[in-house]
């Protein structure tokens, strides 16, 4: 690695920091690499991708006219669709009116990650972009169940992308209140055991308006158990089996409107599904009350120095290494807690840090990751029809499929589980696949695999790409370098 | 309270104590095939195989107690109606259930479960590589051992020191094309990639003289391993094709994902149980005439309380219920001791009481059907496990 070491620092920042170089980039950032990134830190948040002009409210309204004209399929005796709707699920025929809603459903979401991955390609604030995408996969909500996947589009513009210059506390609120989220984690059905509205479910069995059987009226205990397990204090953070039962009795009530209800807000807190009484959560007590008994909960969740801790480790990890250095995680961490969790404040922090900026990259990219910096290379920006599956398959095949999480843990972060044998073979090809489409046109392979990694560029993976037989297969050798493949 | 201890009936079944298990020889013995399927979410155990016959189940289960419609294994036991292919496997003596198991590990949290499950450490974060990786490291030592995982991602059950190959479906490389070798030079000082390239290069020619690769597959392309019926089975058959193959690998790992069911659990389980069902199917008709010399072991994280919770579903628990399949198997009864669902049976009053450590029905297989040493087992594969005996005699 040649070059003066601000050279080296506009490449890292460029590369590790953002979403890696579009044209022209790092030199832009070369001035002053430190001041590039700060001056991506911006009160309102991070930028938001459209979709469709619909929010979560009216997404959620589609998902119910589907779930009716299923609903009202299996009555007429027509195309049952007892199975929930999955993708691999059974191919239905072109005028069934299911099938249609459904595929409407799933475009929306597609649409969605188009938009999204378009955002990330060709946005000039790369490293606000991983900011968002770092909060989003914290607070993961995951379109493998039917009902969120028109819903992860509008709860990242929404809850996520407003907050991650905010306050922890603010965005913390956000995303636990979300449609998305009451649904992912089921918060949506769960129901005070003695509250009035369990007592008057049990006595007359009642069924739902949409024509479905009856609920079971009771609690259930996923939201509260991932709140402190994922996006807050972490394992280890000091709570029990109590603690998680007592938080999901203070989180019922919390909930969304019913198509008839007169509600202008698709969230809604019934106070007689509220589990009443007294709480207490790791040794605090919280008195007796409505919604802003979770609600207080959460402030002191996100006061929490175990919450401090957790997070600021995760963001080290993220950022600069599997293994952090524990004096980053430290500074990190130290900056939250006096500032009271001031997300800006932190992000700011590790710009700072000495260890973030190591020469050796030292984080494997994930496949979005891979996929997008792929893109911002060689200016093979996703739009029209054609990209929309085409991301989607590409994604999916590299293990990464978009908004779809396994679990509510999100994607993981760490070069294990992404540096399978076969991942790498997938990323060859889609490297190849990439640069047959857009290699012909790179007038000189050598200045672009510069003007991509700069300073980071070794002189072996040089020599290499001025080798090649073709540009296509300089274009493929630039991606799938050791040094493209890291951060 | 022995947690570990066998009851009558486990013993009636044809469990040997391990004290009386025969001296095993290093080397992996010959064609011998061993597969880990990992159920993701917790799968509810009670849904599984449900104790029709345990008194206490119906009022426990209410809405989600299952009647005629399982499949009867003996007077307590039934199997899930979706599971038909390994209930067909169990009347022929070549699939039993272990009603009652768990991890170490009580946390309920999927992911520190998930970590123990496959660290196969005696606590959460303890080892960063797997217990299958470690015993593919162990049997090394006698000879050429292959393992593979199916999926995009590897699992950390075959994640650590020995190599260790992967594959999903996807579109044939081209062989021909220069890239490749151009690769294998430009990672020649790579520790992380270059291993990985050459090795997922080793297993697409193999995909493509087995005809993994091949057109079955094709349409499974984008598709997420594990999800519906019809890829369940395709990457059962696509696994079995990998392990018959003439220097394939002997040792597989393969996810279904997605048993979180803390609501409307039945059309959940219905959809991820035929998954499941199908995969085991695959493999079963995929090996053929190999199925005889394979063992295979469904596991999960958790199991799941054992009433059911107010939103049609069950949230996380700690006794699970574990498959083992295989020709290779020993007919016999439940695997382990069952607890039962009394009231004071129940663990924390809540979940099924975790009978018998999953490493002893592990190391018990490893040692039967792989002839893995103790000395291995107790401390290289399951770190500090001598105090769990090796539950012997399955195979």
């Amino acid at each position: 690695m040649a070059g003066n070491p601000r050279e080296l620092d506009a490449a890292i920042a460029v590369t590790r920091f953002g979403l890696g170089a579009r044209a022209g980039e790092i030199e832009s950032a070369a001035g002053d690499p430190r001041g590039w990134l700060k001056a991506q830190i911006r009160t309102q948040g991070a930028e938001t991708f459209p979709t469709q002009g619909e929010d979560s409210a009216r997404r959620f309204a589609e998902f119910r006219e589907y779930r009716q004209e299923r609903l009202a399929a299996r009555r007429t005796g027509g195309q049952a669709d007892a199975a929930p709707a999955r993708d691999g699920g059974d191919m239905r025929p072109a005028d069934d009116p299911v099938a249609a809603a459904r595929r409407f459903v799933r475009q929306n979401a597609a649409g969605d990650v188009l938009a999204r991955t378009r955002l990330a390609t060709v946005t000039d604030a790369g490293f606000c972009e991983r900011w968002a995408l770092f909060w989003a996969n914290h607070f993961t909500a995951s379109a493998t169940k039917a009902q969120v996947s028109g819903l992860v589009g509008p709860f990242e513009n929404e809850a996520i992308r407003p907050h991650v210059f905010g306050r922890f506390a603010d965005l913390l609120a956000a995303a636990e209140t979300h449609p998305a989220m009451l649904l992912y984690l089921d918060q949506a059905q769960s129901i005070g055991p003695n509250s009035r509205a369990a007592q008057l479910q049990g006595r007359r069995g009642a069924r739902q308006p949409d024509g479905a059987p009856p609920r079971p009226a009771g609690l259930n205990e996923n939201l509260a158990r991932e709140i402190l397990e994922l996006h807050t204090v972490g394992i280890g953070g000091g709570y029990a089996q109590a603690d998680v039962t007592e938080f999901a009795r203070a989180l019922t009530g919390l909930g969304l409107a019913r198509p008839n209800e007169p509600q202008t807000q698709l969230v809604v807190f019934r106070q007689p599904a509220h589990e009443p009484g007294a709480r207490t959560v790791m040794g605090r007590p919280y008195p007796a009350g409505g919604r802003e008994q979770a609600g207080a909960i959460l402030a002191d969740l996100a006061a929490a120095p175990q919450t401090a801790r957790f997070v600021c480790a995760k963001i080290a990890r993220h950022f600069v290494a599997d293994d952090p250095p524990p004096a980053l995680a430290a500074r990190l961490e130290k900056t939250w807690l006096g500032s009271g969790g001031d997300l800006a404040r932190v992000a700011e922090a590790l710009i700072d840090a000495p260890e973030a900026w190591a020469p050796q990259p030292a984080k494997f990219k994930t496949p979005y990751e891979f996929v997008i910096s792929s893109y911002r290379a060689t200016g093979g920006a996703p739009q029209g029809p054609r990209w929309g599956p085409q991301v989607n398959q590409a994604l999916s095949g590299l293990g990464q499929r978009p908004f779809g999480a396994p679990s509510p843990k999100g994607w993981p972060d760490e070069a294990a589980p992404w540096a399978a044998s076969d991942a790498l073979v997938k990323r060859m090809q889609f490297a190849q696949g990439l640069a047959a489409a857009v290699g012909p046109d790179v007038q000189d392979p050598n200045a672009l695999a510069a003007a991509t990694l700069g300073a980071r560029l070794s002189p072996t993976a040089a020599a290499a790409i001025r080798r090649a037989e073709s540009r296509p297969e300089a274009v493929a050798l630039l991606l799938m370098t050791p040094e493209f493949q890291r951060r | 309270m022995t947690a570990f201890s066998l009851n009558r009936r486990a013993l009636a079944a044809g469990l040997a104590l391990p004290f009386l298990a025969r001296a095993a020889d290093a080397a992996l013995p010959p064609n011998r095939k061993f597969v880990v399927v990992i159920c993701r979410g917790g799968m509810d155990g009670l849904s599984v195989a449900p104790p029709v016959g345990d008194p206490d189940y119906r009022a426990l289960r209410g809405p989600l107690a299952m009647g005629d419609e399982a499949l009867k294994l003996d007077g307590t036991f039934a199997l899930h109606p979706q599971l038909a292919s390994i209930h067909a496997l169990a009347k022929a003596g070549q699939a039993r259930i272990a009603p009652a198991v768990a991890s170490p590990d009580r946390a309920r949290s999927h992911f520190e479960a998930q970590d123990v499950l496959e660290t196969g450490a005696g606590g959460v974060y303890a080892t960063s590589s797997g217990w299958l990786n470690r015993a593919v490291g162990a049997l090394s030592a006698a000879g050429r051992v292959e393992a593979i995982s199916v999926g995009a991602t590897a699992p950390l059950i075959l994640r650590g020191p020995a190599p260790a190959a992967s594959w999903s479906p996807g579109r044939a490389v081209d062989t021909a094309a220069r890239l490749p070798t151009l690769l294998q030079d430009l990672y020649r000082d790579d520790p992380l990639l270059g291993p990985a390239l050459a090795r997922g290069l080793a297993t697409e020619t193999m995909a493509q003289e087995t005809g993994a690769g091949g057109p079955q597959m094709g349409g499974l392309r984008a598709a997420p391993a594990g999800q519906g019926r019809e890829v369940a089975r395709a990457m059962g058959e696509a696994l079995a094709g990998f392990l018959k193959a003439p220097g394939g690998p002997q040792l597989a790992a393969v996810s279904v994902d997605g048993f979180d069911s803390h609501a409307n659990q039945t059309g959940l389980l219905n959809n991820r149980l035929a998954a499941l069902d199908a995969l085991v199917d695959g493999l079963h008709t995929g090996l053929g005439p190999a199925w005889k010399d394979t063992v295979v072991l469904a596991v999960t994280e958790f199991g799941r309380t054992a009433r059911a919770n107010g939103t049609g579903g069950t949230d996380h628990g700690t006794g699970a219920t574990a498959l083992v399949l295989g020709g290779a198997l020993k007919p016999g009864g439940i695997i382990g001791d069952w607890p039962t669902l009394r009231p004071q049976a129940l663990f924390e009053n809540r979940d099924v009481y975790p009978a018998l450590d999953l490493r002893s029905l592990e190391k018990g297989l490893l040692a039967d059907h792989l002839g893995l040493e103790r000395r291995a087992l107790d401390a290289a594969v399951f770190p500090d496990s001598a105090g769990v005996q090796a539950l012997t005699g399955l195979v």
